[in-house]
């Protein structure tokens, strides 16, 4: 089934931090057994603040303490229980690193660890960017990594992840992202990427909001009779190493757009699978360089750093000689 | 049986346990060559008090829904454990030696390791992991509304790491009742005396002050460490109110004359004539009946 894209839908704008507490709501009126755990960073306003307060019984606040959060959280999937846990996603990867690594991971438990505010989105400068973190859990045994594309593949991913086994992270962004899907009803497997937009002449690769801009980028390319193809790759663990060697074959050029410093993260994985693939072709790594970002409006860092719809189609045409 | 309705008799046989474990203990060391014998030894008492008589787990079936939860969050102690799961059938030592961090076939490792071995309750073995572990398992016991209790023992110097604060913070926000955790203060970590590293004291002031009940204890005399555990209320999940810590002063090397106080006998193997040595010292500890 082909996925139904928002291509020219701009202004339908995702939130994906009130889609999976609408998603907690629900599963927990099915009947669904599990517990949440969270910082002192959910507004009761919003749905899991809603969640909270109906399922008081199941919701635990660690106030602000990441690590004691992600090692409680363990704890509570030792004790038998699926854990959701949402934590501000400045303070996940870094702050309570050792317990993803050990208490979870090593562990191998069934908690899923929702970071959010990915990337830029929070604003505020690099002290609240999160730029580091695919990087991190990359390196980590046992994690896998879903970062949907918009509200609708969070929902999905949540629901997912109550029968996949092991350890998840879910990196959502801020929560005013534009749409990539029209609708849910199209396939969706954690660890098989997804064919948003077929073309020819290359392939950009991208996860998380940044999907959207890639689709916009090649928007902009069709204007120069570019024919792009786009790939949402949500899962960066298990990696979708088919799909990439797949591209690779059939276009000569491969353009990884993520909002993630360039090293470590998605274009880092793609690169490695192309190396070991022998891939002759053009390559290229958008995302936020080796710098600490500047500070601004994301939308204003996206078009300083080439991340714009604009900048991703000038990257490609001058790398394509176009 | 006396006034705290203790049972003097099987006083008299856990400190005869206590040892055969620290005996057995010294010998595993011994042939496995690494280990961390001064905190391995000072924990004896609590652990032998616990997995012969407070602890409601099952040998046989050590995944039983509803056993008591202990985590070792002092990890590198994991001998004293191992040594304490032989005797209790689990294990030859023989296997234990055959199967300790020999490179494919390693179920035991200096660090426990959950999915190997059965009886463990969480993988670890950094410090200041295991009280938010043991935080979390109190929640689900809590949220399950089941009784069983969950314990953890930490070692004095690993209270240095900050996470070990956050969670007595939350676990005293929660009033987890039904949460008990256990510090072997032995005084010295590992370069130095608690008080000289980072001085921990005082911790029964600083452990009430977060909302903790304290009992303190001579840890390495068992009748003490009974009077402790036997004292504890029942585990009922929802009831709020305060979680317990017991501060168990104990001797970091306990009955073995030259490791005892001794800081050098943090972590390491030990020679023969060392352990020949060590043998007759745990024995001469052993009471005339």
């Amino acid at each position: 089934m082909t996925a139904k894209v928002t291509f020219d839908f701009d202004q339908m704008l995702s939130n994906a931090r009130e889609a999976y507490g609408e998603e907690l709501m629900k599963m927990a009126d099915e009947g669904l057994d599990f517990v949440f755990t969270y910082s002192d960073n959910v507004a009761p306003s919003s749905s899991t603040g809603k969640f909270i307060k109906k399922y008081p019984e199941r919701c635990f606040n660690f106030g602000i303490a990441e690590a004691n959060q992600v090692g409680a959280s363990a704890g509570l999937a030792l004790s038998g229980q699926i854990v959701f846990s949402q934590v501000f996603g400045p303070f996940l990867p870094l702050r309570a690193a050792d317990q993803i690594h050990t208490d979870i991971a090593y562990n191998d438990v069934p908690v899923r660890l929702i970071g959010t505010h990915a990337g830029v989105t929070a604003g505020g400068g690099p002290t609240h960017n999160v730029i580091a973190d695919l990087a991190l859990y990359r390196a980590i045994p046992n994690l896998t990594i879903v970062v949907p594309a918009d509200a609708g593949q969070c929902i999905k991913t949540i629901r997912a992840s109550m029968t996949y086994p092991g350890p998840m992270i879910i990196r959502i962004a801020r929560g005013a992202e534009p749409n990539v899907y029209v609708d849910e009803d199209y396939e969706f497997e954690i660890g098989k990427a997804i064919v948003v937009k077929e073309g020819t002449d290359l392939t950009i690769i991208s996860t998380g909001s940044s999907v959207y801009w890639s689709m916009m980028g090649a928007k902009e390319l069709a204007k120069k009779g570019i024919n792009a193809r786009v790939i949402d790759m949500h899962t960066i663990k298990p990696f979708d190493k088919e799909m990439i060697v797949k591209c690779a074959k059939e276009t000569d050029c491969i353009v990884t757009v993520e909002e993630h410093s360039i090293n470590g993260g998605l274009g880092g994985a793609v690169a490695e699978v192309l190396s070991e693939a022998s891939f002759g072709g053009k390559f290229k790594r958008i995302g936020l360089p080796d710098e600490f970002a500047v500070l601004g409006d994301p939308m204003e860092i996206y078009k300083y750093y080439g991340m714009d719809p604009e900048g991703i189609a000038k990257t490609i045409i001058d790398i394509m000689d176009k | 049986m006396n006034k705290n309705n203790i049972d003097i008799e099987m006083v008299k046989d856990l400190e005869d346990k206590c040892i055969d474990i620290r005996k057995n203990l010294v010998s595993f060391i011994y042939r496995i060559g690494m280990g961390h014998l001064g905190g391995e030894l000072s924990m004896v008492e609590i652990a032998v008090g616990l997995y012969y008589k407070y602890l409601n787990y099952d040998t046989k079936n050590p995944k039983w829904e509803d056993r008591d939860r202990f985590v070792l969050s002092k990890g590198h102690c994991s001998e004293t454990l191992y040594t304490i799961f032989s005797d209790l059938g689990m294990y030859t030592m023989d296997y234990m030696v055959e199967h300790f961090e020999t490179l494919g076939t390693a179920e035991f490792g200096m660090h426990c390791n959950r999915k190997y071995v059965p009886a463990i309750e969480a993988s670890g073995g950094s410090l200041g992991h295991g009280l938010p572990i043991a935080l979390g398992m109190a929640l689900g016991a809590r949220k399950q509304k089941k009784n069983w209790r969950t314990f953890v023992m930490v070692g004095d110097g690993e209270l240095n790491e900050g996470t070990n604060w956050e969670a007595i913070m939350a676990a005293g926000h929660y009033q987890l009742g039904n949460l008990v955790a256990i510090v072997d203060k032995n005084k010295l970590q590992m370069t130095g005396s608690t008080t000289e590293v980072m001085n921990l004291d005082p911790l029964d002031i600083k452990l009430e002050a977060f909302g903790w009940e304290v009992i303190e204890i001579d840890g390495n005399d068992m009748y003490s460490v009974c009077e402790a555990l036997q004292s504890l209320p029942p585990s009922e999940p929802e009831v709020r109110r305060k979680p317990i810590f017991i501060i168990s002063n104990t001797s970091k090397g306990k009955c073995v004359s030259f490791m005892e106080g001794n800081v050098k006998w943090h972590g390491g193997g030990i020679a023969k004539e060392q352990l020949d040595e060590a043998l007759v010292c745990i024995e001469k500890n052993r009471k005339e009946r």
